[in-house]
């Protein structure tokens, strides 16, 4: 019964990425991400339940863990880029460039 | 008779002969490191070594004279110089102490001469200190018992001959002729190393009684290989054909080392290997030593040639200088009958030729440092002691009777009439020429009407200047029938050079004799026709193709530059071009190339966040795809 | 246990951390002075106490630095690498008080300078004592960083190029070595990187080139040997002068002293494979060198190119594996040192008068400073080999050594005896002689510090080229052995006793 499970956690991973990649807006992008790593989440958890152990849900704390530091950090500097450039649009931060 | 074994030598004056060389070479580094201090006893402390020399050289010729004829071959052991390779000595036999009187000798009277003739000059404290440094080096030369040590001294007096030519170093031209002298004299140096790199392989030894006294026999081809680049170092150093194109241009140097140097005695250091090796690498007949009277003869006429065609009264005595020391040259190819006539020719040629370098610089001195000889004329009733020393000189060298040049020359010319005829009448036909531009030459200065610049004062020069002449003319009256006459120097030298199967007796009446005196009266003759009698124009006529051809050195320099100079020049020049543009030009591109690849990938880096992503899946999409297919396999 | 060579590396690093520590900059050269003196006085009164005919290294030390690879702080001298320490320590105090004024020009810290003068002393003693391979590696490069510093920040106008130039043609060959390094630690299987245990370690011919060249490589441009010269114009005539000293002066010499220590040595047969190559590129050096110099217009560059050709000469020697030849290859090291290093010290006293280093802005100078121009070629005719200067007893000894194995070469080299001439004189008209020069009309004659300077180089030049034997004494039983060591190899190639 865990195909449908991970059939929906495919459907997510595939959301998030496409998301990332044609979204503009920073804040949409960044939830893209999230979108993705909980796919991720949704994968370890049900092989966890699948293979009857826990690897697969410590792996996903680590991972929430992970994504909520980033979520502060993240979002600490869209947030300082738009007051600065007025923009939370990811095609206007390009200076770090060759 | 072969030379005789050299002994071992310790004590006496012969064994405290390395004071001959360190005496000179003291003053040298006084004069040198003690700067201005010295510059108020410089050239006394400079005569008071020179002088000492001599005085050191006649002590141990005296004792030499005491020893048995058999054992007058002695050498004293120095140090050792390279550990393995050489030690340091002194070889004292009657042909290095033959050189050792003319040097010291000679070189005395020359030092003395130039505290008059350097009166004036600024720097006069270092030019003693140049000449004492010669002097201490060609002694090194003449007295080394061992190749290596002879070669110290053949580049040292090289060395000073280049300080000396190049002392008024503001002159471009003397700077130049001084780099001169030193490039060709380090050709013939070239062949003289391989020389004794070759002699060291064969022998395993450089000294020359480890020579003598080897055991090995090298091929005939090694021995001739051996002399014949034995002949180059001697053709540098001596301005022998085909190197002799520096000695005109040495004439830019003071005179005084024109007279010391450029005709007493360093231009004869090739003379003196030749015979320093001639029982060992010149055998009689042998290739090497057929070559050594071809290289004299030529050059006997070549410089006869030049003379003959020189205004400058300095380059005119140098082309005599080359001329004479082809027939030193000569005589020392042909062997142990020639040997002695070689040397004694060398040691008479040190004295009239230095007392007519130093009259010429007592001309040059009373007016006003002029050299052409076109603008001379009549200075014998201005300067009669000079023309009197002058004239001795000039008689000595064209062989009037009974004067040294005539003996000993005529020595030359009679062993070479017997050596082979051809090479004798072309001697004789050398002293014809001589006849004519040496007296081309006095006649010029001396005689017919004054062609003086208007502000020329000639004047009898000082008796500094005037007393050396004096003796250097009384040496070149009487001390060629000292030498020659019941063969006294051949015997003399016997122990050193061997002897010939029957010792030669002087014939005042041969034919070559007479052949001799009729061409160089005749030469004679011309000169007066033409110099003597006749006006001689300030400035020269265009003259014909022949004159021509001997003013500008038999085309020698024209060849030089063509064959040597301008190749060398583009060599350079392509050399430089292709380390610049070709090896460096490589690696400046492989760097080059290197960062420009480095350059295009750089533009993948946009700063668009999306296209990084893209980049990022694609990337990941092709490691999985990747995956499927390995693990499909 | 005596603690000479660790002592001599010690002084010097402690003495650069005191200097860089000196608030007062006269302070600070006085300091770098006395802790060079001192090294030098140390490395004398050691020196004196070496025996030519004992052990074949001597004064050794070994601590473990890296146990389970078997690497060693080992250190020891034998007489080859003894006379090079001996350039070294006298060459620096000489380049100090050379350097006096050498980094006030811009605004770097004068202390720095100073203070790296006395590391590169303390790389230098340690490269040519090391006889841990892996330690003598460590040394060769860490040479690089001071040198690299002092071309890099108190060099001329193009002196980042020049310094980069030089860190990355030397790190290529410095790699290339530690690659040969390690595989000769694996495939000798010795389980240590000391230089005795490894000698005759590797056998098989195939491999001994392979190695050969990995080394090879590295001492070739270190050397340089053509065609791997160009970085040596470009850094010494960017480099201040003193530095340049050091750099031909005694860096240059771990190539050539690397190729008689560690190629022949270890690698016999490859050596003796290779040596038609090497000679060849030898050769190749000194006529290409001497001709390039020829056509040089800057002074330094010319310096330089010399050296190039000097370089073709040591190298030449030490392939001809005749004693002769070995003795005056390592002879020559030495002399050039101080013949080159003189050269370059003076030529860098009138370029720092006139602030040119083109040829053509000289003219005359003789007239003004005649000191100077004395002790200019007295340096340059030492260059061109004079007998009664040194370079003409160990180049003498390298053509003759050559001679005995190599005829055609060694008469091609002694060629060079005659270009030499014209490259120096040539210079030497051009700026000395002639009319003096507007442009140098007031210049000054050397200073008091300045013949100081020059005065010990000229000594030591005269001395050592009328009497070398206390060098050779020291040199020629060393050169024995390592060539004794190359002859018995191809004889009968012994197995080792732990195999």
């Amino acid at each position: 019964m865990t195909t449908h499970y991970l059939v929906l956690s495919a459907l997510l991973f595939v959301i998030g990425g496409v998301g990332v990649l044609v979204r503009r807006n920073a804040i949409v992008v960044f939830m893209c991400v999230e979108l993705m790593l909980n796919a991720c989440n949704l994968a370890f958890v049900t092989f966890a339940r699948q293979n009857g152990n826990l690897d697969g849900q410590i792996i996903a704390f680590f991972v929430m863990i992970v994504a909520a530091a980033e979520v502060v950090i993240g979002l600490a500097i869209i947030v300082t880029i738009f007051r600065t450039r007025r923009s939370a649009s990811v095609d206007d931060v390009n200076l770090l460039k060759y | 008779m072969e030379p005789t074994k050299i002994i071992e030598h310790t004590g006496g004056v012969i064994g405290a002969s390395w004071l001959l060389i360190a005496l000179p070479l003291l003053g040298a580094a006084v004069l040198l490191l003690g700067g201005r201090r010295t510059d108020k006893f410089g050239h006394l402390l400079g005569v008071a070594t020179a002088v000492a020399s001599f005085v050191v050289g006649v002590l141990a010729f005296a004792q030499l004279m005491g020893f048995d004829p058999a054992e007058r071959r002695r050498a004293v052991p120095l140090y050792d110089f390279i550990p393995g390779l050489t030690k340091m000595g002194l070889l004292i036999d009657p042909l290095s102490i033959s050189f050792v009187l003319l040097i010291t000798g000679v070189g005395s009277l020359i030092h003395i001469y130039s505290i008059g003739y350097m009166a004036h000059d600024p720097n006069r404290r270092r030019f003693f200190a140049y000449l004492n440094l010669f002097v201490a080096a060609m002694l090194l030369l003449v007295l080394a018992d061992n190749y290596v040590g002879l070669y110290v001294g053949w580049e040292g007096v090289g060395l000073a001959s280049y300080l000396l030519i190049g002392f008024w170093q503001h002159k471009p031209a003397a700077a130049t002729a001084a780099k001169k002298a030193f490039i060709v004299n380090r050709v013939g140096d070239f062949g003289l190393a391989i020389g004794i790199f070759t002699i060291f392989t064969a022998f395993n030894t450089v000294s020359y009684a480890g020579v003598m006294a080897s055991g090995e026999h090298p091929s005939q081809g090694t021995l001739t290989a051996i002399g014949l680049l034995l002949l180059l170092g001697a053709c540098g150093k001596s301005a022998q054909l085909p190197l002799q194109s520096w000695l005109l241009d040495a004439m830019e140097g003071p005179t005084p080392v024109s007279a010391l140097i450029h005709a007493a005695t360093m231009v004869t250091a090739g003379v003196y290997l030749v015979t320093r090796s001639g029982a060992m690498f010149f055998p009689e007949g042998s290739t090497a030593a057929i070559a050594v009277t071809i290289v004299g003869v030529a050059t006997l006429l070549a410089g006869a040639i030049i003379g003959t065609a020189k205004d400058d009264i300095k380059k005119a005595l140098a082309g005599s200088t080359m001329s004479q020391i082809g027939y030193m040259m000569l005589a020392a190819g042909i062997g142990p009958a020639g040997y002695a006539f070689a040397i004694a020719h060398l040691i008479t040629h040190g004295f009239f030729k230095a007392d007519m370098f130093l009259g010429a610089g007592s001309v040059m001195h009373a007016m006003n440092d002029e050299v052409n000889m076109r603008k001379y004329g009549g200075l014998r009733k201005v300067m009669p002691i000079t023309f009197a020393t002058f004239l001795v000189g000039y008689l000595a060298i064209i062989g009037f009777p009974l004067l040294s040049g005539y003996f000993t020359k005529d020595g030359i010319i009679e062993s070479a009439m017997e050596y082979s005829a051809t090479l004798g009448w072309l001697a004789v036909l050398g002293a014809g020429i001589t006849g004519f531009y040496m007296s081309r030459l006095v006649f010029m200065t001396f005689f017919g009407q004054k062609r003086w610049e208007a502000d020329a004062h000639p004047h009898e020069s000082p008796a500094v200047m005037t007393l050396p002449l004096i003796i250097l003319s009384v040496g070149s009256i009487f001390l060629g029938a000292f030498l020659i006459l019941g063969n006294r120097f051949m015997t003399f030298l016997a122990p050193a050079v061997g002897l010939p199967e029957h010792l030669p007796s002087f014939h005042p009446f041969s034919v070559a004799g007479l052949a001799t005196l009729a061409l160089v009266a005749a030469g004679v003759a011309l000169a007066w026709f033409k110099y003597g009698a006749a006006e001689v124009p300030v400035t020269a006529p265009r003259g014909s193709f022949l004159t021509t051809f001997a003013r500008r050195d038999l085309y020698g320099d024209a060849l030089n530059e063509a064959l040597f100079m301008r190749p060398g020049q583009w060599l350079t020049r392509l050399a430089v071009f292709f380390d610049n543009r070709g090896i460096d030009g490589l690696v400046n591109g492989l760097a080059a190339g290197i960062g420009g690849t480095s350059g295009r990938l750089r533009r993948v880096q946009t700063g668009f966040v999306r296209s990084y992503a893209l980049s990022i899946f694609v990337g990941a999409a092709i490691l999985v795809g990747a995956w499927f297919v390995v693990g499909n396999l | 246990m005596h603690y000479w060579l660790s002592t001599l590396i010690g002084v010097p690093v402690v003495g650069a951390l005191g200097v860089a520590a000196v608030k007062n900059e006269l302070r600070a050269k006085q300091a770098t002075l006395a802790v060079s003196l001192l090294v030098l006085a140390l490395t004398v009164a050691m020196a004196v106490q070496f025996s030519p005919n004992g052990d074949k290294f001597q004064f050794t030390e070994t601590y473990d630095w890296v146990p389970s690879f078997g690497i060693h702080f080992g250190l020891g001298v034998d007489g080859i690498a003894l006379v090079l320490i001996l350039l070294s320590v006298v060459l620096v105090p000489v380049v100090v008080l050379a350097s006096w004024h050498e980094a006030e020009a811009g605004k770097r810290s004068v202390r720095t300078y100073f203070a790296l003068l006395l590391v590169l002393e303390a790389m230098m003693i340690g490269v040519f004592a090391a006889t841990d391979v892996f330690l003598f590696y460590v040394f060769f490069e860490a040479m690089l960083i001071p040198m690299y510093f002092m071309i890099g920040s108190y060099g001329g106008t193009q002196r980042s190029y020049a310094a980069v130039k030089f860190l990355l043609y030397s790190l290529f060959g410095g790699l290339l070595m530690l690659v040969a390094v390690i595989a000769l630690y694996s495939i000798a299987g010795k389980g240590t990187f000391m230089f005795t245990d490894l000698v005759g370690s590797v056998q098989d011919v195939g491999t001994q080139k392979w190695l050969f060249l990995g080394f090879f490589i590295a001492f070739a441009i270190k050397a340089p040997l053509w065609p791997f010269h160009t970085w040596l114009p470009d850094a010494a005539a960017q480099a201040p002068a003193g530095a340049a000293v050091l750099l031909v002066g005694v860096l240059d010499k771990v190539g050539t002293y690397g190729m008689l220590r560690f190629c022949l040595e270890l690698f016999p047969a490859a050596s003796k494979y290779f040596t038609p190559l090497v000679i060849t590129l030898s050769v190749i050096g000194i006529v290409y060198g001497a001709i390039v110099a020829i056509g040089q217009t800057d002074m330094k560059r010319l310096i330089a190119y010399t050296s190039i050709s000097h370089f073709g000469f040591i190298a030449m020697g030490v392939f001809a594996m005749t004693v002769n030849a070995g003795s005056g290859a390592t002879l020559y090291m030495v002399n050039h040192g101080f013949s080159t290093g003189a050269l370059f010290l003076i030529a860098g006293f009138l370029i720092h008068r006139r602030g040119s280093q083109y040829i053509s802005d000289y003219g005359g100078v003789q007239k003004v400073a005649p000191i100077l121009a004395g002790t200019f070629l007295v340096a340059g005719l030492s260059g061109l080999a004079l007998p009664g200067l040194s370079s003409f007893v160990s180049e003498f000894m390298v053509l003759i050594g050559t001679y005995e194995a190599y005829v055609v070469p060694a008469v091609i080299a002694t060629s060079g005896v005659v270009l030499a001439a014209i490259y120096i004189l040539w210079m030497y008209q051009r700026t000395m002689n002639g009319p003096t020069a507007e442009s140098v009309r007031d210049i000054k004659d050397l200073s008091g510090r300045e013949k100081w300077v020059v005065a010990p180089l000229i000594a030591v030049i005269l001395v050592l080229g009328f009497y070398p034997k206390p060098l050779l004494d020291v040199i020629n039983p060393a050169v024995t052995d390592t060539l004794s060591s190359v002859q018995v190899t191809q004889q009968a190639p012994v197995a080792q006793e732990g195999q």
